[in-house]
C-alpha cells in the first residue's frame, strides 16, 4: 500500500570529489551505473518500493543531467497530483552555495515545514543496494527511537569516505559514534541513511545553524548521540559503496555475479530508471560475447569479454573489448583493442585504436571524447 | 466540444487472428509480442505519433484484457495528451439496437459519435496486424493534393505473389478503377496495405448507407470501398516504399521477426527520428555468461543466456540454461529453456518452460517429409516435460498438454 507517512530526501551531490572524473559535469546521483541506471535510481526506487510517495532531491551544482534523468519523476511513479518528486536546487541567495548536508537542509526549511509527513528518511547516492525501508520504519517505531541510523556489520570498505562507526547495544541502541576511526576487523559502519521525525529534523537543523555548526556527521549526529534515543538498524543484504574510480569499476563488474544481480534487482522490488525505447541488443555475425552485461540498443559485431555495456553502445567488427565499462551511445570502431577502460557517454573510439589500462588503474575516457 | 483535430486515426484491433492458433487464444492479435520487446500495435501507434496524429481510437472486441491494460493511458506513446490521445473503443450497449462490431465498416459506424467530437476533416483507418514504419502525414498530403475522397496505401509485391493480396488497378494519375480481391490473373502488382485515408464527410455518408443496407457484410474491402468506386468518388492509390509485412500467420510472424536479424532488410528499429515506442520492461540489462555462445540474435533486457543461441529473438526475462541450444526461434517474455534442451524453428510463448533435454521443432533440411515441416508453436505457460519431443509444425497449449499427460499416465498405469 502506498503512503506510509514518510517522506524521502536524497542528497544528490555528496562525495562527488571521490570520483572526480565521472562527476566533472554531473551530480553523484546521475553517475551512470550497471548498464542502464544512474546511481540515484537505487535510493529513489528503494523509497518508492517502500511506499514513500514524496521524495525531495537536494542538489547543489552540475544538476542539469540529473534533471534530465528525473524529468517529472514518471519513471519512478512519482509524477503525481498528491505529492511526488521535488527537485530542490540551491535556493537561499544569502548564503554561498551550500556545501554540507546541514546547510542544504537549512535551505529547504520551508519545504520541510510545509510537508505533512511525520517522518523523514535521508539518503545519499553513493551506496548501491536494494533495501526495504518499511522494515526500518517498523524497527524505528518498535524501539521508540528518535533517530534510526542504518548500518552494515563487517569489514570497513576500503577508502570509504569519512565512515561513521557505531558502538551498538544488543537491543540496537547506539552508544557511541566515531567518524573515520582506525579499525581493524569487523565493525558497524553507517550507510548514510537515517530515519527520524520531521519535526525533530527541523529542530536539530535549527540547533546546528544557530551554533554555526555545519558538519552533518560530527555536529548533527555525534554531538546529539546522548541527547536522543539513537538506534541502529542493521542491513544484512548486499551493498556496494562507490568511493573511488576503482570501486566504481569493481561495483560494475560485480554485477556479473548472479547472486549480486538477484539481490539488487528483485522482481517485487524493481529498480526503475528513465525509459529510452531502444530496440533489444543486436548481435551480428562473428560477434563473440562472454561474461558481460549488455543493455538495450547495443549493436555488437566484435568480441566482448567481462564488460558492462550501456544502452546504445556499438562495438565494430573485429574489435576486441575486455574488462571495460562503456557508457551510453559510445561507439567503438572496427579492430580496436580495449582492456580495462572506463568510457563515458558519447565517446567515439576510431578504427584500430588500442587503449590498455590495468586492473588496479582503469583508463578513463571522458564524455564526448574522440580517440 | 473538444478542440478540432484535422485527422482522427481509427485502429482496427478487434480481430481474432485465428490463423495464429494458440498465440491468439487469450490475446488479441495486435497484442502479440514482436521483435524482442514490442507488441504489434506499437507499430501503428508509434507511426501515428511520429506522423503528428494525436487522436487515435482503438477498436477492440476479441480478448481485450491484455490489450486494454497495455494501451492504458497511452503514456508510452505520448498519447496521453490533454484533449486528444488514445481511446479504447469496445462495442457497447445503447438504448436501441446494440450489437457487436459486425465488420470493419460497422466498427467505425458505431463510433461516429467519437469521431464527430473532434470535428475532423479526415479519418485514417489502420489495422493492427502489420509491421512497418510509415509517415501517414505524407499520405495525407497526397490525399489533399489529389483532392481525393479516399486514398489507399499500396505496396508493390512480386507479380507471382500478387494473387494472395487485394490488388488495386490504377490509371496513370494514380486513380483507382478496379479492386481485384485475390485475382487469379493479376493485372498489376500493387497490393492494398489496409491503410485508408478518407475525407470524413464522404465516409460518413457511405457508412450510413452501408448500415442501411441489410445485405451488406459491413466490411470496408467488400462493401464500402466498392460502393464508393461504383458511385464515382475520387479514389487514389498511394505508393509506399519500405518494409511492410502482414504478420497474420505463424510463418509470416516468424519470418518478420527473423527479418530483424537480416542486415539487408530495411527495418531499423533504432532510428532516432522514427522510434517505435513500447511499454518497457523494468529489468536489468541482460547477462551473457562465460559459457554462452551468441550469434545473429536479438536479446532484450533481463535475459540470462548460458547456452547457445543463433538467429534467436529473446524477449525480456528469458533464461537459456547451460547446454541449451536455441536456433531460428522466437522466445517470448519470461520463458525458460532448461539444460540441454534444443529449440529450433519454433515460437515459444510467454512464461513457458522447456524441460531438460526436450527437443522442440526441427530444421527443414533434417525433416524427411517436407510437407510435415513447419514452425512449432508452444502456447502461453506450457511446461514441456524433460526429454519430451515436440515435432515441427506442432501447436501446443496448456490444455492439450494437460489432456495428453492424463492419457499418458493412464497408459502407464494400465
Amino acid at each position: 500500500m502506498r503512503g506510509n507517512n514518510v517522506m524521502g530526501l536524497i542528497f544528490s551531490n555528496v562525495h562527488e570529489e571521490k570520483i572526480r572524473e565521472l562527476t566533472e559535469r554531473r551530480t553523484m546521483g546521475s553517475v551512470p551505473f550497471g548498464g542502464r541506471y544512474r546511481l540515484i535510481d537505487f535510493p529513489l526506487s528503494n523509497m518508492v518500493n517502500s511506499g514513500i510517495n514524496k521524495v525531495g532531491v537536494l542538489t547543489k551544482s552540475n544538476y542539469q543531467s540529473l534533471m534530465d534523468h528525473l524529468g517529472s519523476g514518471k519513471a519512478w511513479d512519482l509524477s503525481r497530483k498528491r505529492e511526488g518528486l521535488f527537485l530542490l536546487p540551491p535556493f537561499d541567495s544569502r548564503s554561498a552555495v551550500s556545501n554540507s548536508r546541514v546547510e542544504s537542509l537549512a535551505s529547504i526549511a520551508a519545504y520541510l515545514t510545509n510537508s505533512r509527513e511525520e517522518y523523514v528518511l535521508l539518503s545519499d547516492c553513493d551506496v548501491i543496494c536494494n533495501i526495504d525501508y518499511t522494515d526500518v520504519l517498523a524497527f524505528h517505531m518498535k524501539r521508540g527511537a528518535d533517530i534510526t541510523v542504518i548500518y552494515q556489520f563487517g569489514k570497513l570498505p576500503e577508502k570509504i569516505c569519512e565512515p561513521t562507526v557505531y558502538s551498538i547495544d544488543p537491543d540496537g541502541r547506539v552508544r557511541d559514534l566515531l567518524v573515520n576511526p582506525n579499525v581493524d576487523g569487523d565493525c558497524n559502519f553507517g550507510m548514510s541513511m537515517l530515519l527520524l521525525r520531521r519535526e525533530l529534523l527541523i529542530r536539530m537543523v535549527n540547533d546546528c545553524v544557530s551554533r554555526n555548526l555545519y558538519n552533518f556527521k560530527r555536529d548533527f549526529l555525534q554531538r546529539n548521540i546522548s541527547n536522543y534515543a539513537v538506534y541502529g538498524y542493521e542491513f544484512k543484504g548486499y551493498a556496494q559503496y562507490i568511493c573511488s574510480m576503482n570501486h566504481y569499476f569493481d561495483a560494475n563488474m560485480s554485477l556479473m555475479l548472479p547472486s549480486v544481480r538477484a539481490q539488487l534487482f528483485q522482481k517485487d522490488r524493481p529498480i526503475y530508471t528513465k525509459v529510452r525505447d531502444d530496440m533489444p541488443a543486436r548481435y551480428g555475425l562473428g560477434s563473440h560475447v562472454t561474461n558481460s552485461l549488455i543493455a538495450d540498443g547495443c549493436v555488437i559485431e566484435g568480441s566482448v569479454e567481462n564488460c558492462v555495456l550501456f544502452r546504445g553502445v556499438h562495438i565494430g567488427k573485429g574489435a576486441k573489448v575486455e574488462n571495460c565499462v562503456i557508457m551510453q551511445d559510445s561507439v567503438i570502431g572496427p579492430n580496436c583493442r580495449l582492456n580495462y577502460v572506463v568510457i563515458d557517454k558519447d565517446v567515439n573510439i576510431r578504427n584500430d585504436r588500442s587503449l590498455l589500462g590495468f586492473q588496479s588503474y582503469p583508463v578513463f575516457i571522458s564524455k564526448g571524447s574522440v580517440v | 466540444m473538444l478542440p478540432k483535430q484535422e485527422v482522427v486515426a481509427m485502429l482496427l484491433a478487434g480481430g481474432q487472428g485465428s490463423r495464429l492458433g494458440v498465440l491468439t487464444k487469450k490475446l488479441a492479435k495486435p497484442a502479440i509480442p514482436y521483435g524482442g520487446k514490442y507488441r504489434i500495435i506499437d507499430f501503428p501507434l508509434s507511426n501515428c505519433v511520429n506522423s503528428g496524429i494525436e487522436t487515435v481510437g482503438v477498436l477492440t472486441q476479441y480478448q481485450p484484457l491484455i490489450l486494454n491494460e497495455y494501451i492504458g493511458s497511452g503514456q508510452p506513446w505520448d498519447l496521453d495528451s490533454m484533449n486528444a490521445g488514445v481511446r479504447v473503443l469496445p462495442p457497447y450497449q445503447r438504448s436501441r439496437k446494440s450489437d457487436w462490431y459486425k465488420g470493419t465498416a460497422n466498427a467505425i459506424y458505431q463510433n461516429i459519435e467519437y469521431i464527430e467530437r473532434y470535428n475532423p476533416e479526415y479519418v485514417i483507418v489502420l489495422s493492427g496486424d502489420h509491421i512497418y514504419k510509415m509517415d501517414y502525414s505524407k499520405m495525407l498530403a497526397y490525399h489533399k493534393e489529389k483532392e481525393a475522397d479516399c486514398t489507399i496505401a499500396v505496396i508493390e509485391v512480386p507479380l507471382e505473389e500478387a494473387s494472395r493480396f487485394g490488388i488495386l488497378n490504377t490509371r496513370e494519375d494514380g486513380s483507382i478503377y478496379q479492386f481485384d480481391e485475390k485475382p487469379k490473373v493479376p493485372k498489376s502488382n500493387q497490393a492494398s496495405m489496409g491503410i485508408y485515408v478518407f475525407t470524413w464527410s464522404v465516409l460518413r455518408k457511405y457508412l450510413e448507407a452501408d448500415e442501411a443496407n441489410p445485405k451488406s457484410s459491413n466490411d470496408f474491402g467488400k462493401d464500402v470501398l466498392p460502393a464508393m468506386l461504383n458511385a464515382g468518388e475520387r479514389m487514389f492509390s498511394y505508393k509506399f516504399e519500405g518494409y511492410w509485412k502482414d504478420v497474420g500467420t505463424i510463418d509470416s510472424l516468424w519470418e518478420s521477426n527473423m527479418d530483424l536479424l537480416n542486415p539487408n532488410i530495411q527495418l531499423d528499429l533504432n532510428e532516432d527520428s522514427w522510434k517505435i515506442y513500447t511499454r518497457n520492461p523494468v529489468m536489468p540489462p541482460h547477462y551473457i555468461a562465460q559459457c554462452a555462445k551468441v550469434q545473429n540474435s536479438l536479446v532484450a533486457e533481463g535475459c540470462n543466456v548460458y547456452g547457445e543461441i543463433d538467429f534467436a529473438v529473446l524477449f525480456a526475462g528469458v533464461y537459456i540454461a547451460p547446454g541449451a541450444v536455441v536456433k531460428d526461434s522466437i522466445i517470448m517474455p519470461g520463458a525458460r529453456i532448461e539444460e540441454n534442451a534444443i529449440v529450433q524453428y519454433a515460437i515459444v510463448s510467454e512464461n513457458t518452460v522447456i524441460g531438460k533435454g526436450a527437443v522442440v521443432g526441427a530444421r527443414p533440411e533434417e525433416t524427411e517429409k517436407k510437407d510435415e515441416w513447419g514452425i512449432a508453436v508452444i502456447g502461453d505457460g506450457c511446461r514441456i516435460a524433460p526429454g519430451s519431443i515436440v515435432p515441427p509444425k506442432a501447436m501446443i497449449d496448456s490444455e492439450t498438454l494437460a489432456a495428453e499427460e492424463v492419457r499418458e499416465s493412464c497408459a502407464a498405469t494400465m
